[in-house]
């Protein structure tokens, strides 16, 4: 007999026969997933312990092979930019870049390759590929049954991956504000957008955007541990228990009552689990659209609006010598 | 299928907290911050045992060479050739040369600039470039006192003993042909020139030899125009990284991080570092870029372009170079104020 261990599982179904689930006995749908389905040890060790069969049909085939157009497109750029040397490419791929075009090209849609062409193409069949994903996770969401929740958050965070790439330097008028790609170049770019506004900290988009990532990943921690932690009473059949409140919900909602005076219930807490992810990418993204197109300064406009604390000055007043004629 | 989980994890977690008890050189050096701004800003300095102890050793001094009368027979009036130095006693000249070849002569002393056989003659380009050299040093000590007050500098500053001096730049060649991506000059690491960021490697060109401004934060809250691009952004920030490690220092050195742009909110320390620039300017426009004639080709950059400057080559990881050293009071003669 197995025991479920509520910090550290051991529990692992290993059925007889792979399942095959929804859609067995409809020859149409059975047809379209193929691979023949595995149990691995290993796998379920960390979730389910069956993999496959698995479903592309035309939207994942089509999301798959635009995604590996655009990682070839960057690697190759990268490889390019190291003499073709595989060597230096494994050594320097943190560094490895494929830039956006120079300011000078505006929103030209086919700059040269060699100024941001590439680029443009790699974020064309980046964003195709993620949007059929979307497409993809939609249909097959409708197919099973499902509400479209998860098409939705991916779009939210497609939203504000495109608003840093494509949105925000469209109202610019010049592609060269987007997004390099390239591990340290994307964040290096982050460092220099806040620096170009005038630190981003002071931009409120920003602070709503940091609320709700960290607000789901604490209520994320929370849900799991009470969950985990009432799984003695049942308390994984969370839907059910929305309904037909058992010991495991009861004790569950005593636990946050006393703690904090309040708790979520069985079905509101994935609702406030699923806008606080959802929000975090929306509000980011509105924040970057703000930058340059109506906001210049966040800690200048934070001083304005009375946001930005003020400190002691302990060093001598310092004005900018260029403003002053000092002698050079 | 579990034993063999159990086992290799077993054996994972062995490995690991052996590597952990028994290799040396785990901890890092407890770092030492002294507090330059008001509390909770995150304005110090920090440093450890190490970074001081290669700081110090870095900064070693030359040594001293005894004073020469200023009276006495001209430099003209014994040496051939003399054009720069003009102003010297032989006495001088000769204390002066005997700092050359200690200060830039490296392995081969006088040699580095003459011939040995003939001191007065021009062949060796080294001795062409150092008469450029020497005016820039005078200049330097008597114009530009905004940045090395009456410190000043001396040859020693920049070449610590050897004809090149490091944290030279040039302009570099592009990494990649035809229709692949060039980056322009961004994607790799470049140490202390963009601080091991992806940045520009060479962030100094068109700014250090040239007038594009380094500025790029704007002073209204709300847009009123186009403003600089991101690219030129990056540009500044990657050439801060190399001011930053060229002094050895972290931003809040002059600025305060919350709003870099502001004057008022940081160090005055900053309008030295804003004098600095200009200075490297004028050295780089006036004294490098008319030396580029007289470069022999393994002296060039890859574009074929002669060696420039930047804050690195005087300061070499020191906030003030040699650590504040004032070894210019010394040498009257390269026009160092003397000590009253």
């Amino acid at each position: 007999m197995a025991f479920y261990e509520n910090v550290f599982t051991q529990v692992q179904v290993q059925p007889k026969s792979p399942e095959t689930g929804e859609g067995v006995g409809d020859a149409n749908l059975a047809r379209e997933r193929f691979g023949k389905p595995i149990l691995s040890y290993w796998a379920g060790f960390i979730g389910n312990a069956q993999i496959g069969p698995i479903y592309l049909g035309g939207l994942g085939i089509a999301s798959v092979l635009c995604g590996f157009i655009a990682i070839e497109i960057i690697g190759l750029n990268m490889l390019a930019s190291v003499h073709w040397s595989p060597i230096e490419f494994m050594r320097q791929l943190p560094w490895l870049a494929l830039e956006p075009p120079l300011p000078k090209h505006g929103i030209k849609a086919f700059p040269p390759l060699a100024e941001g062409g590439w680029w443009l193409m790699a974020g064309f069949f980046l964003t195709m590929s993620m949007l059929l994903w979307t497409a993809r996770v939609y249909r097959r969401a409708v197919q099973l049954g499902l509400s479209t929740h998860m098409a939705w958050a991916f779009l939210s965070a497609i939203w504000l991956f495109l608003c840093m790439g494509f949105f925000q330097p469209l109202m610019l008028g010049r592609f060269s504000e987007g997004v390099p790609f390239g591990i340290f170049p994307h964040l290096d770019w982050t460092a220099a957008f806040s620096l170009r506004y005038g630190n981003l900290y002071y931009n409120p988009f920003h602070m709503l955007s940091i609320a709700f990532l960290y607000g789901a990943a604490l209520l994320f921690a929370m849900h799991g541990a009470t969950i985990l932690s009432v799984g003695r009473y049942g308390g994984e059949r969370e839907v059910e228990q929305i309904v037909y409140r058992g010991t495991a919900a009861e004790r569950a909602a005593l636990f946050w009552r006393w703690t904090m005076g309040y708790n979520a219930s069985m079905e509101s807490i994935h609702r406030w689990g699923w806008w606080c992810a959802v929000l975090c990418p929306l509000t980011g993204g509105i924040g970057i659209l703000l930058s340059g197109t109506v906001v210049d300064n966040w800690y200048l406009w934070a001083v304005q609006h009375n946001i930005a604390p003020s400190y002691p000055h302990v060093f001598p007043a310092t004005v900018d010598p260029a403003a002053t004629g000092v002698p050079q | 299928m579990k034993t063999t989980a159990l086992l290799l994890g077993g054996v994972a977690t062995a490995l690991i907290g052996t590597a952990l008890i028994f290799t040396p050189g785990w901890n890092l050096h407890r770092v030492h911050t002294v507090q330059t701004g008001f509390r909770g800003l995150s304005v110090g300095e920090m440093s450890t045992v190490k970074t001081d102890a290669l700081r110090k050793a870095a900064n070693a001094l030359p040594d001293a060479i005894d004073p020469a009368e200023a009276g006495g027979k001209k430099a003209t009036e014994v040496y051939k050739n003399v054009q720069v130095l003009t102003d010297l006693s032989a006495a001088q000249l000769d204390r002066v040369m005997l700092g050359f070849a200690a200060w830039v002569g490296g392995e081969n002393g006088c040699n580095t600039c003459h011939n040995p056989d003939n001191l007065a003659d021009d062949t060796p380009y080294q001795k062409r470039v150092a008469r450029t050299m020497i005016k820039m040093t005078r200049h330097i000590n008597k114009d530009w006192q905004p940045h090395v007050l009456q410190t000043g500098v001396t040859c020693y500053t920049c070449h610590r003993g050897q004809p090149v001096p490091n944290g030279v730049w040039f302009n570099e060649a592009p990494m990649t042909k035809g229709a692949a991506t060039n980056n322009r000059g961004m994607g790799h690491p470049a140490a202390a020139a963009n601080g091991y960021t992806a940045m520009q490697t060479v962030p100094f060109s068109g700014i250090l030899d040239g007038k594009d401004p380094v500025r790029f934060q704007q002073t209204k809250a709300l847009v009123e125009g186009p403003g600089p691009s991101i690219q030129t952004t990056e540009k500044s920030y990657s050439l801060m990284m190399a001011i930053s490690y060229g002094l050895g220092v972290n931003c809040t050195y002059c600025h305060s991080s919350r709003a870099f742009y502001s004057w008022s909110e940081g160090n005055p320390l900053r309008v030295n570092a804003w004098q600095g620039i200009n200075l490297v300017r004028d050295l780089n426009a006036n004294f490098m870029a008319p030396l580029q004639a007289e470069w022999p080709k393994e002296r060039l950059g890859p574009t074929g372009d002669g060696p420039k400057l930047y804050c690195m080559t005087c300061h070499q990881g020191a906030p003030k170079p040699l650590l504040g050293a004032q070894l210019a009071k010394d040498w009257t003669e390269l026009g160092g104020v003397a000590a009253k």
